[in-house]
């Protein structure tokens, strides 16, 4: 949909401007006028959510960076310094800690959404890469700013971590050494994990320009996943996105902000308020929350090497999904089947958060009478997570029968009169 | 050949300056782009005063039998366990051939060798000339890294299936000789180089 530039410089300067460096016009045709699917639902303001976010985390990042210090005898010291002695540095730590766990939130909503609404499919194969890249970095930023503040979460959860390369043969131990610097994870670890930190959310910033590139190119998917097919389906992008964007930010800073002021550990884990002790483990060792599901995988295989596979496949399967899913039908919404076994999957992943945070060898609430453990329970979701990706939808896709369709954007708005409302209004 | 029909590389035509100039250049970028890579990815892996970490001196003569410290050796935790009788004897009753690692994973002695109680204790390590030392405290002394070989967590001592160590991580059992018994840790707990340097000091690296 990148038509012809509806830009007109109407000021001397803009005119001067856009014949030498023409920024306000690729603004303007990427941000004002270009043209929208006018049915676009709340899922699809995440987009704008996440970046706003990603701003949030490169400024507190920069100032947080101005006062803390890499050295395995300080780091700890430094961040309880932010905490309690820096002018509002308990407000800026916590909005760069609550800010990482919102941006999965929303990221993980962004996520779905492209499942559900098959986003992923034809012409968007690229957009839906880019999408994976920034996934994984956002994963490697987390991880690295983690082990940043130097708690015992912080130094085990580097230790545990890093060592799942140690399981690749031969080259695994040269590996882990040349990412430690050392002989464990110790001050060269840290000081390098503080630079990468530092430096893979600017590589994310250039990953979202070609994403946000490769979405101008087919222009976004809709909720029907039906192709825009004139000017009659669409809406410039400026007001009517821009204020249902705005207003989607705003209350997502509302759950923020709740956070940030009045629940800041919540999402953390209370051994990071324990200096690192190379001496002790804590008795259970977890991830992040966003990390979870990942953390289940890796524990449901016996074998090290096999688990260490399976986790990064787990993400590895994402990048050949569009060409797993072999259906002609976009959205969900228009496939019975898919539908189901879209909402068992979302379940699957939570069902892994759950299994992930807890010890592999517990009973499940409620299921623990008939002997069902975490570990059995996190195999069971883990053997689902890929039978979605590697057999439901390649299959699905020659044996499902899918619902009618409108016949186009506006009319699944607007409707004709006669066939109107049921169809398109409940998964908004 | 006049200007008008050259085509630069073209087929069945003297290779020209200009192709030369091209092939050379774009090697020289290649091979340089090569060498200057190394140092970028060589500067990631242990610097020389890392690798030249001094080695750990272990006071013994104080260790009760029965007792464990854990010592910071080359920047890694490492249990230093002086054994009871009754440790040794359980440890020295396994059969070798049915451990999960047959290997001693000893580095006082060849690579391969087997898992025996007396490879793995440190009836390996060098005793220095003019120390004497009584075989029953070596075979007593049992030195190993603590970092679980799973993916490196301090096991607990004193816990798990063989009253050795138990790993909460993951769930590993090591028997009272460090080796792994169940559990996902591929390997026994290693054993570093060591002397005895005098009849109370036992010296790591
Ligand atoms: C993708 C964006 C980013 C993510 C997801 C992220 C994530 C994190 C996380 C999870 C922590 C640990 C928070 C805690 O428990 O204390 C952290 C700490 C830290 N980050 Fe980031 N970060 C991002 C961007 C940045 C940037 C751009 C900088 C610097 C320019 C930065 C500098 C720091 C510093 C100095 C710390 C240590 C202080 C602390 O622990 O609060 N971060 N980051
Ligand atoms: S780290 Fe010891 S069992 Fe996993």
């Amino acid at each position: 949909m990148s038509g012809p530039s509806t830009y007109e410089p109407k000021t001397g300067f803009t005119r001067w401007l856009d014949s030498r460096l023409p920024v306000v016009r690729l603004g303007w045709d990427s941000f004002v006028d270009f043209p929208t699917p006018r049915n676009l639902n709340y899922w699809y303001t995440f987009g704008g959510i996440l970046t706003v976010c990603l701003m949030i985390q490169i400024i507190t990042g920069i100032v947080l960076a101005m006062h803390y210090v890499p050295h395995i005898d300080h780091a700890f010291a430094s961040v309880q310094r932010i905490d309690r002695d820096v002018n509002y540095g308990w407000l800026i730590r916590s909005i760069h800690a609550v800010g990482a766990s919102m941006f999965f939130l929303a990221v993980y909503m962004h996520i779905f959404r492209g499942l559900y609404y098959g986003s992923y499919k034809a012409p968007r194969e690229l957009l839906w890469i880019l999408g994976v890249v920034i996934y994984l970095l956002m994963m490697a930023a987390a991880f690295l700013g983690y082990v940043l503040p130097w708690g015992q979460m912080s130094y085990w959860g580097a230790m545990v971590i890093t060592n799942l390369l140690g399981a690749f043969p031969l080259i695994g131990g040269p590996i882990t050494e040349w990412l430690w610097g050392g002989f464990s994870v110790g001050n060269a670890t840290l000081n390098r994990f503080f630079s990468l930190h530092y430096l893979i959310p600017f590589l994310i910033a250039g990953v979202v320009g070609l994403h946000v590139w490769a979405l101008h190119v087919p222009g976004n998917n809709n909720p029907t996943g039906i192709d825009v097919k004139s000017n009659r389906d669409t809406l410039p992008f400026h007001p009517y996105y821009t204020s249902k964007d705005g207003f989607a930010i705003v209350l997502f800073m509302v759950i923020f902000a709740f956070f940030v002021f009045y629940w800041p550990d919540a999402l953390g884990h209370s051994d990071n308020f324990i200096p690192a002790d190379p001496l002790v483990t804590p008795a259970l060792i977890v991830p992040e929350w966003y990390l979870l599901p990942f953390y289940a995988i890796l524990r449901a295989v016996p074998d090290k090497l096999g688990g260490v596979l399976l986790m990064f496949g787990a993400i590895g399967v994402l990048f050949i999904l569009p060409w797993l899913d072999t259906s002609k039908v976009r959205s969900m919404r228009y496939r019975p089947l898919a539908r189901w076994f879209f909402g068992f999957f979302v379940l699957a992943c939570l069902g892994l958060g759950w299994a992930g945070a807890a010890l592999p060898d517990d009973p499940v609430p409620g299921l623990g009478a008939v002997g069902v453990d975490f570990l059995m329970m996190g195999r069971v979701l883990t053997v689902y997570y890929f039978a979605y990706f590697l057999v439901i939808l390649p299959i699905l896709g020659f044996v499902e029968k899918p619902a009618s369709r409108p016949a186009s954007i506006e009319e699944s708005v607007l409707g004709n009169s006669s066939q109107s409302a049921p169809a398109a209004v409940p998964a908004e | 050949m006049t200007e008008a029909t050259e085509t630069p590389g073209a087929h069945g035509e003297e290779p020209s300056r200009r192709d030369f100039i091209f092939i050379a250049t774009g090697g020289a970028l290649a091979v340089g782009g090569a060498f200057i890579l190394w140092p970028f990815v060589d500067q990631m892996n242990p610097a020389a005063d890392t690798l030249a970490l001094a080695s750990t001196e272990v006071n013994i003569a104080e260790l009760e039998e029965g007792q464990e410290i854990t010592v910071i050796y080359r920047e890694r935790p490492h249990f230093v366990r002086r054994r009871t009788a009754a440790e040794v004897e359980a440890a020295r009753e396994v059969n070798v051939a049915n451990l999960p690692d047959g290997d001693a994973r000893n580095f006082n002695i060849a690579a391969g060798s087997p898992a025996t109680d007396e490879n793995r204790s440190a009836m390996t390590a060098v005793v220095s000339e003019g120390v004497e030392i009584e075989d029953a405290v070596r075979a007593s002394l049992l030195v190993t890294s603590a970092n679980c070989t799973h993916l490196g967590c301090v096991p607990t001592e004193g816990a798990g299936d063989y009253g050795a160590w138990f790993c909460p991580c993951h769930g590993s059992h090591y028997d009272t000789s460090g080796r792994i018994r169940r559990g996902p840790a591929p390997e026994n707990l290693s054993v570093p180089v060591m002397t005895f340097t005098s009849a109370s000091v036992l010296r790591l690296g």
